[in-house]
């Protein structure tokens, strides 16, 4: 297992594409050395571009890369990068169907002391929404790792969700293999089943260590949010008595809507529970202090698996 | 219409290298229109340089167009290298396509065409600063200087000129014809390219070219004339 940022991961994966794949160009928006984008563009200069702080120009401009044959990772915060460019992922890129990857690091509450206005909790709701998109968070640096290198493989517009902190390494690099719309079972339990995606799988991890032998509970990394693995979620759903779910999002349009969703569309009816952002704008603190305040810690997720278990 | 002489110009007057009947042709030059409402225009172009029958132009604006003749363009049509309508993209696009011919097919060509108003979106300017910092001497812009917008004279909803202060500001080479001038227009466009700069050809041009009571009317930018109009545009057209 690697231990890492799914940043440190893309970053990686970029690396590797560059020798294998000469197609991949890489954008970034003048904060390459964060997002790890620079990792590619110290190897590769003359298939890395800095376009500035203008990320409207920047996914246009990888939309134009894409139109002559190239596969251009476009990069920047997520924040900035689906803040600044929702028309131009519209147009340019979703509706003209063109061959972008769009990677958005320091996403949710967990890019922590930034504040509000760099925790970005609304882009999988937006991506989700947008006809053609396909979205992907992985959950820690081996996945991100390997995504990079699956959207290399896709043909199609895809934004790909990353986070700033290290968090725990969950896949073996020498088993796993990650495929862009399975999610994966990382333990198989009768009690609960928890779909986290991103950094709230780590938590969920957490949240289990606390549980001990008390639950016996099944986690599911929903690493694909679009398009969602309807029969993993049939499947677990059916295997267990409740179901939770957990992710560094605003609660509308998320996972947990994602997942409700196919429940409803089924007929599924099982106790639930999201664990997301409440509707609300955080505020600056660390991490760990905000995932307490603000709902999305582990503590949170075993006082939810205990009461929907009442 | 304001722009039918530059799109003439590029389409006909052996400007743009392209084979209509193969529209993904690697190495073509690449003709984007940024100022997407100007459609008609394009896909009558488009029909003219045969890359589809003129008779499906009677499917333009309405549902299961088989080319998807869009109100906008869409790269579903054939030619169409990107979608557009929403004002301000084209130009970083056509960069991109740039950036991404520039090695394997040197002597390509991007061009494309926006309108003046659409120079008040601040992404042009981004894109103009882009530009010039990768020397993307194989981008071409034109500006379709209609002076006209939707609402309004472009310098009365928000002026943009100076326009070649700006783009020699921007870093770009600037000239500034008569965009309804044949001889201007084909002097512009077979200028060799330089080594450092992108251009931008400013062309001052009127909006309803050749339709008396259409030129210069803030009034015609999104209307289409009724029969008894059309019959009257169509006289002093012929």
């Amino acid at each position: 297992m690697v231990d890492g940022a799914t940043r440190d991961g893309y970053g990686a994966g970029l690396v590797e594409l560059g020798t294998s794949n000469p197609n991949v160009v890489v954008l970034d928006s003048g904060v390459s050395d964060s997002t790890r984008s620079k990792k590619f563009g110290d190897k590769f200069p003359d298939r890395f571009f800095n376009m500035g702080i203008s990320e409207g120009d920047m996914v246009c401009t990888a939309a134009g890369l894409a139109q002559a044959g190239k596969i251009p990772f476009a990069t920047s915060f997520a924040c900035f990068l689906l803040g600044r460019s929702m028309d131009q992922t519209l147009v340019s890129v979703a509706y003209s169907n063109t061959n972008v990857k769009l990677v958005g690091t320091h996403s949710g509450l967990a890019v922590g002391e930034d504040g509000p206005s760099a925790q970005m909790i609304v882009d999988i709701a937006y991506t989700r929404a947008i006809p053609n998109m396909t979205v992907i968070q992985p959950a820690d640096w081996e996945e991100a790792r390997q995504a990079t290198i699956a959207l290399a493989n896709y043909k199609g517009p895809a934004y790909m969700r990353l986070g700033r902190s290290n968090v725990k390494g969950i896949y073996d690099p020498k088993t796993y293999k990650f495929e862009i719309g399975k999610a994966s079972v990382i333990k198989q339990g009768s009690d609960a089943v928890v779909f986290a995606t991103g950094s709230m799988v780590e938590e969920t991890m957490k949240a289990l260590e606390q549980l001990g032998t008390e639950m016996n509970v099944t986690v599911v990394n929903v690493s694909t949010l679009k398009p969602l693995d309807e029969a993993t979620i049939i499947d677990q759903v059916g295997k267990n008595k409740i179901v939770i779910t957990a992710e560094d999002h605003n609660r509308i349009g998320g996972l947990g809507d994602a997942v409700c969703e196919v429940l409803m569309n089924h007929q599924i009816c099982k106790p639930f529970k999201r664990i997301a952002v409440n509707d609300t704008f955080a505020e600056t603190g660390s991490a760990s202090e905000l995932y307490e305040k603000y709902g999305l810690s582990a503590n949170h997720i075993v006082r939810a698996l205990r009461e929907v278990k009442a | 219409m304001s722009a039918t002489d530059l799109l003439t110009a590029l389409y006909f007057g052996d400007i743009l290298q392209y084979d209509s009947k193969d529209p993904h042709k690697p190495g073509r030059d690449r003709f984007l229109l940024s100022k997407g409402h100007a459609s008609a225009l394009l896909y009558c172009t488009l029909a003219e340089a045969g890359y589809f029958p003129e008779e499906d132009l009677a499917d333009y604006r309405k549902i299961n167009s088989k080319l998807f003749l869009s109100g906008h363009p869409h790269p579903k049509t054939p030619g169409v290298e990107i979608a557009s309508g929403s004002l301000g993209q084209g130009l970083s696009v056509a960069h991109g396509i740039a950036l991404g011919i520039r090695n394997e097919f040197p002597s390509a060509r991007v061009y494309v065409v926006m309108g003046d108003g659409e120079l008040q979106e601040g992404q042009v300017w981004e894109a103009a600063m882009s530009a010039a910092k990768f020397k993307s001497t194989n981008l071409i812009a034109i500006v379709d200087n209609n002076k006209v917008a939707q609402d309004n004279l472009t310098k009365d909803l928000k002026d943009i000129e100076p326009l070649e202060d700006k783009w020699r500001a921007f870093g770009w080479e600037t000239l500034r014809i008569d965009g309804h001038d044949m001889s201007q227009i084909m002097d512009a466009l077979q200028k060799p390219v330089g080594k450092e700069k992108p251009r931008v050809i400013i062309a001052d041009t009127i909006k309803g070219k050749g339709v008396s009571f259409m030129e210069g009317q803030t009034a015609w930018h999104g209307v289409a004339p009724n029969d008894e109009k059309l019959e009257a545009a169509l006289k002093e057209l012929a």
